[in-house]
This record gives C-alpha cells, structure tokens and sequence, in this order.
C-alpha cells in the first residue's frame, strides 16, 4: 500500500464524498424535492391565481385570496383555531412537563420502558385513537354512566360535540410529541447545576423555577410547537369529537380542496399553517441558542 | 440525572398512562361485547371479529392497504436507509440532515393537499399507486431518523479497515456497512409499514374513490356512529401496531433517535 501525498489524499476524499453523495443521498433528496418540495412551492403559486370552475387552477394572477382571508368569518376561524390549539399546547404542557420529569427520575431499566409507553399510542391509528374518545364521552359512555352510578350527576353530560371534547381529543393525540422533547432536554440537563443551587442555599422551588425550568425551555418550545402546529392543520377530530361544530383552520382547508373546489384560498390557508410552522421553529431555535449560550457561561462559572 | 426518589411525581406519572390507556383498553374491552348497543355490556363474545371477515367493503380495504403498506415499505427503506448513509457519511451538513427528515416534520394535511395539486398538474390519476408514492416521502425521513441514529452507534472503522484490506467499496458496502446499520433499517422498515398502514389524511387526499385503504374505510364508518364492528377491527389494528413498534424497539434502541 503506498501512502498517498496530502495532495492526492484530499483529491482522493473529495472524489469519495462526491461519489457517496451522488450513490446514497442523491436518490433521496430529489425524491424529497419531487414529493415535497415541488408539491408546497405549487401551494405557494397556486395561492396566487384564480380557482378554476370545478377545482384546479385559471391561470390568471390575482392577490384576492390573500384578501379574502382577511374577512370576518375566517378570522374568526384563525381566532378560534388559535385559541383551540393553544389550550390544547398549555394543557399537553401542563401534564406532558411533570411526565416528562418524572421518567427522567426513573431508575434506568424503566426509562425505557416508560418511554415506549409513551410512544406506543402514537404509533396507532389516530381515527382509532379519537373513535375510542366517541365512546368514552358519549352521553350513554362509561364516564357519563359511572358519574351517574355514583350519583355526582343525575343526567348525563353532553360532553361530546363540544369545543371541550376537541381538546380532549388533541391532547389525547399529541401528548406523545409533547413528552419526547422534554424528556429529552430534562435528560440532557447537568445535574451539577441544580446541586450547585441548591448548595447555594436555593430551595427546590426556587431552583426548579431560576435553574431546571429555564434551562429545558428549548424542549418545552421543540413540544410545544408538535403539539400547535398539527392541531391547528387537523380537521378529523373537530369533526368527529366537535360534531362539526367547531371549525378550525384544518377543516377550512379540507373542504376548499375537496368541496368547494377553491384550491387558490386553500393554499393561502395552508401557507398560513407552514409560516406558523417556520416561524415557530425559527423563534425556538433563537431561543435555544442564548439558552445554550447562557448555560455554557453559568456552567463555566460554576 | 440523579436518581432521587419520585415521591409526588409518580402521581403525574401514573395519570399519564391511565389518560393514554384508558380509552384504548375500553375499546378492546367493549370489542368483546355480545351486545349489538356498543355502550351496554351484556356478555363475552368475539362475534365482532368474525363479522369483520364477512365485511366486503372492510376486507377490500384490508387488501389496498397492505399494497400500499408493503409497497411503500420497500422503496421507503431503500431510499431512506442510502439517504442515511449519504447524510450522516458524506455530506455532514446539518441543513441536509433537515431538509432529508422535512417530510416527518411537515404538517400531514399540507404535505397531502400540495400532492392532490401535483398530481392534478402532472396529470397522474388518483389510485394507491399515488398513495404509494406519497407515504414512500415521509417514511423515508423516518427510516432515514432511525438509521442516522444507528450510524452514530456504529463504528466506521470496520470499514476503513475492510478497505486498508483491499475489499471494493461495494463488497465493503454489503459485507461491512449493510450488516452493522441492519438492526436500524429493520427497525426503520417496520416503523413504516405500521405508518402507512394506518395513515388516513394523506391517503384521504391522494387515493382514487374506487380503492379506499383501510383507514378510509374506517372513516366513513366512524362518521355513521359507533358500531361493534369498529371496535373490534380497532382492537385488532391496535395489536398489529403494537406489536410491530414494540418489535421494531426490541430490535434497536428507537427511543435513542428522539
């Protein structure tokens, strides 16, 4: 074997990594590019011309979809949407953190365990998931059955078709995404942190609040956004749970590419969930630098 | 971390998994209900499951999926696990490893309505040959996930040292790199298979009127109402799922891609 000349050797490398690019990732990435990327850019132009008769697209400019969704009634809807989804996040938040915090505390050989318990659901059919909450939450259901055993109540409660059981059925499907994040930058936490505040006289509380809290923020935001941006786009389960009732930006979507056959305001109305999704991820990333960039200086002090 | 004791933490704990698993175990209890009323218990019986297999329009359904699922799973993991290897081996660009798992990322109904118009505008006709084609992009990104994770398990110095022996780089490829990544690739093909398996919205979009996939199927039946049916095949979806994810952990470590 000859030992190649630095020249030769980087040549050689450049060549190697050309190749391997071209062999392994190329088909990939123009299969991505074919199937996704061409797909949300056609999203993009469509939203900028005329609806055809019977779906598809006249290819005339205009900026009147955008327009259009300024009007009352689909404000309404992206105010609603939001507060919907936004309930949904604090809630998920709210049981997912504690979760979260509580199998990073397990002893290791459960970890795992407790880890795929979380996922397992995820992994199951979504429309099965949100059927099993039709039944849980119908007025002759097990919950409204047993509160009336009990005697708490003494008619049934129309939980189902609610804006309520909406939520319920959110947090039900996205908790998973929620738990995952978390989990994982409590994980990633540097224990010596905490000890050290707590050395320095802080107590738990205190410590959880200035030290733990702040310092899993960029997971709790990754969680966050999982858990917003998909329930926002979701029109199945305000369908069957909210009886219809409660339209969100999902179920918008839905019907102007299927009923209504105006793709032009569809595609205003999906750009208006991927700018979401962009921005969201751009602000957590901010977020997480000068986290990280403070948790660096703390721990350099320390 | 530490382990300290949970103490008040495993009342979070325990309500989390009553909240994820409660309603799942009412559906498999009430599948083995006698009763035609989904919500009074009258006796045990499997009725239900027979029933299923008399269901024309559920066993049709049954069959498109399984072409989609089976289909999608083999390109899905051919290309996911080449993208892996190119990403994590090559190109080592963080925007790259992005863009390669965008398709797990992007929300579910906008990936299926930019299809719908794609296909429109090229002129393919709605079949499951197009659901195909659409679950193969984003179960690629999540082959692409599991086996990027299994790279970073692996040491590459097999490799290197296969070729300082004088093998070609294809008898490396398949000798050395194809062995080592297979537990991630393995993994990485079942986690797609129960994906498509029971994806709906992108299948809801993208599939002509005259082939639903089961998930399709069980969306019109869940819109007339709660039947015992549905139950059952719900319980034995739920089995399948479980099984194969449960599987697919056993095989690698999945929770170390998160």
């Amino acid at each position: 074997m000859s030992i190649p000349t630095p020249t030769s050797g980087r040549g050689a490398a450049r060549r190697r990594a050309l190749i391997g690019r071209t062999v392994f990732a190329a088909p990939g990435l123009i299969y991505i590019t074919i199937f996704m990327t061409i797909p949300i850019l056609l999203v993009l132009v469509y939203s900028f011309f005329q609806r055809g008769r019977f779906g598809g697209i006249v290819w005339e400019f205009t900026l009147e979809n955008y327009v259009r969704a300024f009007e009352p009634v689909y404000l309404q809807v992206f105010s609603n949407s939001l507060v919907i989804a936004g309930t949904t996040t604090v809630l998920a938040l709210l049981i997912g953190y504690p979760t979260a915090y509580a199998i990073a505390k397990l002893p290791t050989r459960w970890r795992t365990v407790a880890l795929v318990l979380v996922v397992l659901p995820f992994w199951t059919n979504f429309l099965i998931r949100t059927y099993a909450w039709i039944i849980l939450l119908n007025s002759e259901g097990p919950i409204n059955s047993s509160l009336m055993d009990v005697g708490i109540i003494s008619a049934p409660i129309g939980f189902l078709y609610t804006p309520g059981a909406v939520i319920v059925g959110l947090v039900y499907a996205y908790l998973p995404l929620v738990i995952l994040p978390v989990y994982a930058s409590i994980e990633r936490l540097d224990r010596q942190l905490i000890e050290a505040a707590g050395n320095l006289g802080a107590s738990r509380a205190r410590a959880f609040f200035d030290v733990t809290l702040p310092l899993t923020l960029p997971g709790v935001m990754i969680g966050a956004i999982f858990v917003f941006v998909p329930s926002l786009g979701n029109f199945v389960i305000p369908e069957l749970l909210g009886g219809g009732k409660t339209v969100m930006v999902g179920n918008l979507i839905r019907d102007q590419f299927l009923e209504a056959r105006d793709w032009p305001f569809g595609a205003v109305l999906a750009l208006f969930v991927i700018t979401l999704l962009v921005v969201l991820f751009a602000l957590q990333a901010a977020i997480s630098r000068r986290i990280n960039g403070t948790g660096k200086r703390v721990s350099g002090r320390a | 971390m530490a382990v300290h004791k949970i103490g008040w933490l495993r009342v979070p704990l325990v309500a989390t998994y009553a909240f994820l698993y409660i309603p799942i175990a009412v559906l498999v209890v009430m599948s083995f209900n006698a009763s035609k009323n989904p919500f009074t218990w009258t006796g045990f019986s499997t009725k239900w499951y027979s029933a299923l297999f008399d269901n024309e329009l559920i066993r049709q359904g049954f069959i498109n999926t399984m072409i989609v699922a089976i289909g999608a799973t083999i390109l899905a993991t051919i290309l996911g696990t080449l993208l892996a290897i190119g990403v994590a081996r090559y190109f080592r660009s963080a925007v790259v490893e992005a863009y390669s798992l965008a398709p797990a990322i992007i929300p579910d109904l906008v990936l299926a309505i930019g299809l719908l118009a794609f296909f429109a505008l090229i002129g393919v006709t709605l079949s499951l040959f197009s659901v195909l084609l659409a679950h193969v992009v984003f179960g690629m990104a999540f082959v692409s996930a599991v086996v990027i994770a299994r790279i970073g398990q692996t040491d590459s110095s097999l490799e290197e040292a296969s070729r300082d022996l004088g093998a070609s780089a294809t008898t490396t490829f398949f000798r050395i790199t194809l062995p080592s990544l297979a537990p991630g690739i393995i993994a990485g093909a079942l986690l797609v298979f129960t994906l498509s398996l029971d994806e709906f919205v992108v299948a809801y979009f993208t599939d002509g009127p005259s082939t639903p996939t089961l998930p399709i199927v069980i969306y019109s039946m869940v819109r007339f109402g709660v039947t015992p049916e549905i139950n059952a095949l719900a319980a034995l979806l739920l089995l399948v799922s479980f099984t194969i994810v449960i599987s697919a952990q056993r095989i690698t470590r999945l929770t170390d891609a998160v």
